[in-house]
């Protein structure tokens, strides 16, 4: 554009300067160099300051860096520009600023958890170790969180599936709506208030006793709706043709349901209950609150305590000491690993099984 | 638009429902229902322990600065809970809001594409890290990490009060604050991305045009479409603050007290209150500890409520993924 009006406005008056148009800009370099120096002078004030926080250098030097872009592009660049710059560095500042936690949040649980993991931990369980020592593992805590997420999956799986297939395919009017919303309500109900319910309606009213199905029950209420939700958007990208020409050739429309529009979306509904899987996995407060932990394997879920991983990393943790500490960040790191799989997993199912069309 | 629509076919079609159609039909209705049975079975069965534990109570359960609900007579109030609760969830909402939206821009409007895309998974994983494993993190690692942060904000921000802070273990009611912050991170970050993914490209392309810098094209088109996006997520998040267990637990040192220092340990939220008094709490105590999760179920239902409420008023106005 500028060239265009450079090119008429030369012949005119070809004598005066020509007007430039570009404003001076900061080098294409200067952000980075500006960020190099805001960290050196944040170390500098650090270690001159004696400050023996790392977490106070770098928010020293992210202030410096802020400050630093903006007043120099405000003098080089003017006012529009310096907030453009003053943007950028906040929303690069911010996106740092997460990352730090997040990151080391994962390292610290590699590293510490990589110390007592092994083949003895992951094939033993916590019975008759004694707590302040080293040893032990989380075999009872890998069966009880095995079982009770199966148990829930297999609750949760074919009422959020058929909800689903209701809100599809049959639902319109009233009833469509309140579900809509109630399953949306039901999302963001917290886990602890899950393990309440059941915890009132199952043991301290029906009188039954702690078990991995009670955990198991309050593990489905929180998966529904993730179930219904995500099975729900598949069931959305099944192209209606595909419907419309299993009818038209005289298909009941159940028949339709189960025979096109399933296999069709089977993937993406295979990755949505995976998720919901790998978000009631990592739940403790259920179990907390009716599994109630058991140190010692207990294979069946119907009857007595048993652990889960994340129970057993909050015991641990809540144990005090050194050796449960190690225990703790191993199983936590089992515990994430475990998560992190099946999300891969079923992502990857996703993609591979995305609808097309 | 057709004006010579043939007549709608008559009775046999609509009339005659298969056997299998109607039990298909039923089992799926039938979910559907189910699941706002769960939700009214949720509410009534705790009201019911609630009432009996309230009805019970010597103390005022609104009110009370203490939680002994195992004694004979129980005595036990959610003022402190109730006010913990509030606190941690909006020191938490105040620190992650503003650098989650910017994540989300970071990845939505500044990053490279190609950075751009694993970053998405990468946050899309981060929201899948169990709470305990946070909570483990937050324990362990953030609260020896805070007190430095911790003396220098009494330095300069203690003349406050509320960031007066005498030394000691950093397990106050700011550390969970900000741990739930690093929590609901990924969950509004996600959710802020896809509003801002959708903004209109021709708005922006429009800004671009007139000669807007990028943070114009952003303010001018990209965040008044988002609003009510990041107003929901935000929500959503809150509704994951308010009810998280296992990380406040694990991070605060609890206490019945209010303390006019957010630095100061003590406190307590409703979610970690159940948790450390349940394995302790006999059959009154169980049912005070049910009151609470009953007005902590009720805090979320409204808040979530709300938050999907504004997504579906703007899906109404802006006709935005029709």
């Amino acid at each position: 554009m500028s060239q265009t009006v450079m090119a008429d406005a030369a012949p005119r008056d070809a004598a005066a300067p020509t007007p430039t148009l570009r404003r001076p800009r900061l080098p294409r370099w200067a952000p980075a160099g500006l960020a190099a120096l805001a960290l050196a002078l944040g170390c500098g004030i650090g270690l001159i300051g004696g400050l023996d926080s790392r977490i106070q250098w770098g928010l020293i030097a992210a202030v410096l860096y802020v400050a630093l872009t903006a007043v120099l592009a405000g003098a080089v660049e003017g006012a529009r520009q310096a907030k453009d710059r003053l943007a950028t560095s906040f929303i690069w500042v911010s996106f740092l600023l997460a990352v730090i936690p997040l990151a080391s949040l994962i390292w610290e649980t590699i590293a510490r958890g990589v110390k007592v993991l092994d083949g003895y931990f992951l094939s033993h369980s916590m019975n008759g170790v004694i707590t302040m020592e080293a040893g032990g593992g989380i075999y009872h805590a890998l069966i009880g969180t095995l079982e009770q997420v199966a148990l829930a999956t297999l609750i949760a799986a074919p009422v959020g599936l058929l909800t689903a297939i209701y809100l599809v395919e049959y639902g319109t009017g009233r009833l469509a709506k309140a579900v809509t919303f109630f399953v949306d309500v039901m999302t963001g109900i917290p886990s602890i208030v899950a393990g309440l319910f059941v915890l009132s309606f199952w043991i301290i009213i029906l009188d039954f006793g702690y078990s991995g199905f009670a955990g198991a029950m309050a593990l489905a209420i929180l998966m529904m709706p993730i179930v219904v939700r995500s099975t729900e958007e598949m069931l959305k990208l099944v192209p209606n043709e595909l419907r419309e020409a299993s009818l038209a050739l005289g298909v009941p429309k159940w028949k339709t349901i189960l025979k096109v529009v399933l296999p069709t979306a089977v993937g993406g509904i295979t990755t949505g209950i995976m998720l919901a899987v790998a978000r009631v996995a990592g739940e403790s407060a259920p179990i907390l609150l009716l599994v109630f932990g058991s140190a010692q394997i207990n294979a069946n879920p119907f009857e007595g305590a048993q652990s889960s991983l994340p129970y057993y990393v909050y015991e641990q943790w809540a144990n005090g000491n050194e050796p449960s500490y190690d225990r703790a960040w191993a199983a936590a790191l089992v515990l994430i690993a475990f998560v992190m799989i099946l999300n891969l997993v079923a992502r990857g199912i996703a993609r591979w099984k995305a609808p097309k069309h | 638009m057709a004006t010579e629509n043939p007549p709608a076919p008559a009775g046999p079609t609509r009339g005659a429902t298969r056997k299998g159609d109607r039990i298909f039909l039923g089992l799926s209705r039938g979910s559907g229902i189910t699941l706002l049975v769960i939700m009214a079975a949720i509410a009534v069965f705790l009201a019911w322990r609630a009432a009996l534990a309230i009805s019970a109570d010597e103390a005022n359960f609104l009110t009370a600065f203490e939680w002994d609900a195992n004694a004979d007579p129980p005595r036990f109030g959610i003022a402190v809970l109730a006010f913990g609760t509030v606190v941690s969830s909006l020191v938490a909402m105040v620190v992650a809001v503003p650098i989650a939206v910017g994540i989300a821009l970071f990845i939505s409007h500044y990053a490279p594409r190609r950075l751009a895309t694993p970053l998405g998974y990468v946050i899309d994983l981060l929201a899948a890290v169990p709470s305990i494993v946070y909570g483990l993190w937050g324990a362990l690692f953030l609260v020896p990490h805070l007190t430095g942060l911790y003396a220098w904000l009494d330095d300069y921000l203690g003349w406050t009060g509320i960031f007066s802070y005498e030394g000691g273990a950093a397990r106050s009611l700011f550390t969970a604050g900000i741990l739930l912050a690093i929590m609901i991170l990924p969950i509004v970050t996600n959710v802020s991305r896809e509003v801002f993914r959708q903004a209109p490209k021709m708005h922006e392309e429009a800004a671009l045009a007139l000669g807007a810098t990028r943070w114009e094209v952003i303010r001018i088109s990209v965040l008044p479409f988002g609003r009510s996006g990041v107003i929901s997520a935000s929500m959503l998040g809150l509704g994951r603050a308010l009810g998280e267990t296992m990380a406040v637990a694990t991070v605060l040192s609890p206490s019945f007290v209010i303390q006019a220092s957010l630095l100061e340990p003590g406190g307590g939220t409703f979610a970690q209150n159940i948790a450390a008094g349940f394995k302790e709490a006999g059959s009154m105590g169980r049912d005070a500890l049910i009151a609470s999760g009953l007005v902590l179920f009720v805090i979320t239902l409204l808040v979530n409520g709300a938050a999907r409420l504004i997504i579906a008023r703007r899906k109404e106005y802006t006709g935005a993924n029709a």
